[in-house]
């Protein structure tokens, strides 16, 4: 788990050293003198010192994601009809049901997947965003690390999705159950593919483009 | 080695998440290295070698298409059983108008790792016989581009809370596909283990 031995010479960052890295094979390359789109030598990908727009790209989705999050949390995301009529579940009544149902690790499971994890995301985000944009150059290593975690955790709260895609389709019994994905499921999708789009547009050098001073 | 210029930029790397550049030494197996300034991930020696990626994209294509074919679980009530496999599932949440849910749940736990999978053994078979394959850029690419978006590992645990819920309503009977689903959150694992960026290596060395 250590830095490899004589890696650790202070070299400053490849774009303070006429460098562009690639983002797709890794590999650097010098920049050109003129302000011409340059590829990579080796894979032929756009090279760029940083993503383009990539705070306001964020912002953009996120807003999005966070509009969304209210149908996706009001509606209904799986509808039961029965002979005792329908009953209509958001994710939260969802989770509820888990727990009193007599499986608390479940619900615990599913709360932290689908309530806890895109809140987070679009918090911490939104956090990241404003703070590269106010240019902080504190508490950098917290932040990133951060944004490591945000992106690890993300594609998880797509489990709610998966598991009414499943009671759907098995429950169309009519002497049981007929079980429907509700309004609120697609909200949700959507919440969890733009947060994901967000992280994917935020870039996390910019957390170490201010302040080099501070280090 | 395509030319890069007199200054040896290929003995460097960038850290991807702070740029800070560092000198690339060779490290052991199962060493990583990491950015001193960050404590981001670096690169790492690759895990397989090319045939042994080979295999286990081979492995996981065929676990893939009996999780695809067979049932993930059965209901039985008073009687009537009803079972369900994943491309079932998709069907129906698509003829219930919900067209958006079905594509989201067909891309990223059906279409997406399957193309995956197409792509590294097209990549590799290549690889393994000496040669870039046509197209070669673009095909890493797209495995690159769709990694973050295949699910089935998310998948799996929806499988295991689906069963719980279900089990308070009807006897449940695990089918093929849940054991098939289970192997291959297991394989695949081990598959995106692999750095794509690796491939640029293997394809530097096969290149004559
Ligand atoms: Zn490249
Ligand atoms: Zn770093």
């Amino acid at each position: 788990m250590n830095a490899a031995p004589g890696a650790a010479g202070a070299m400053g960052t490849s774009a303070a050293a006429g460098l562009l890295a690639c983002r797709a094979c890794g590999q650097l390359s010098r920049r050109p003198a003129a302000d011409a789109p340059c590829r990579c030598p080796r894979c032929g990908a756009r090279l760029r010192t940083r993503k383009p727009q990539s705070v306001a790209r964020t912002w953009a989705y996120l807003v999005a994601a966070a509009i969304l999050y209210v149908p996706a949390n009001i509606l209904p995301v799986m509808e039961t009809r029965s002979l005792f009529g329908t009953q209509k579940d958001t994710i939260l009544s969802g989770v509820a049901y888990l727990w009193t149902s007599g499986s608390p690790e479940l619900a615990v499971v599913v709360f932290v997947a689908s309530i806890v994890v895109p809140l987070l995301k679009m918090g911490a985000l939104g956090y990241l965003a404003w703070t590269v944009q106010r240019g902080a150059a504190r508490r950098r290593h917290e932040r990133s690390r951060l944004f490591r975690l945000v992106e690890a955790v993300g594609h998880w709260s797509m489990l709610d999705i998966f598991v009414v895609a499943l009671m759907a389709a098995l429950v169309r019994l009519r002497v049981l159950a007929e079980i429907e994905a509700g309004p609120g499921a697609a909200a949700f999708g959507a919440v969890v593919v733009l947060t994901m789009l967000a992280a994917m547009s935020f870039d996390a050098r910019l957390i170490w483009d201010h302040g080099r001073h501070h280090d | 080695m395509p030319a890069i210029g007199p200054i040896g930029t290929s003995a460097l790397v960038a850290c991807h998440e702070c740029d800070t550049l560092h000198r690339r030494v060779p490290l052991r197996r199962h060493a990583l290295a990491r950015c001193t300034r960050c404590g981001a991930l670096l690169y790492s020696p690759p895990p397989f070698s090319a045939q042994q990626l080979f295999a286990l994209v081979l492995g996981s294509l065929l676990v893939f298409m009996i999780a695809m074919a067979f049932p993930i679980v059965g209901l039985e009530v008073q009687g009537t059983r009803v079972s369900s496999t994943l491309p079932e599932a998709i069907w129906r949440l698509w003829d219930q108008e919900r067209p958006v849910v079905a594509v989201l749940v067909f891309a990223t736990t059906a279409l997406f790792p399957l193309l995956e999978l197409s792509a590294l053994l097209y990549l590799l078979w290549h690889l393994l016989h000496g040669r870039c394959a046509p197209g070669f850029a673009r095909v890493v690419g797209a495995v690159q581009a769709l990694r973050p978006w295949g699910m089935i590992e998310v998948f799996m645990l929806g499988v295991l809370v689906a069963v719980v819920k279900l089990s308070h309503m009807a006897h449940v009977i695990p089918g093929v596909a849940l054991w098939a689903f289970g192997a291959l959150t297991f394989l695949l694992a081990a598959v995106v283990s692999f750095d794509p960026r690796h491939l640029w290596e293997l394809a530097e060395d096969a290149r004559p």
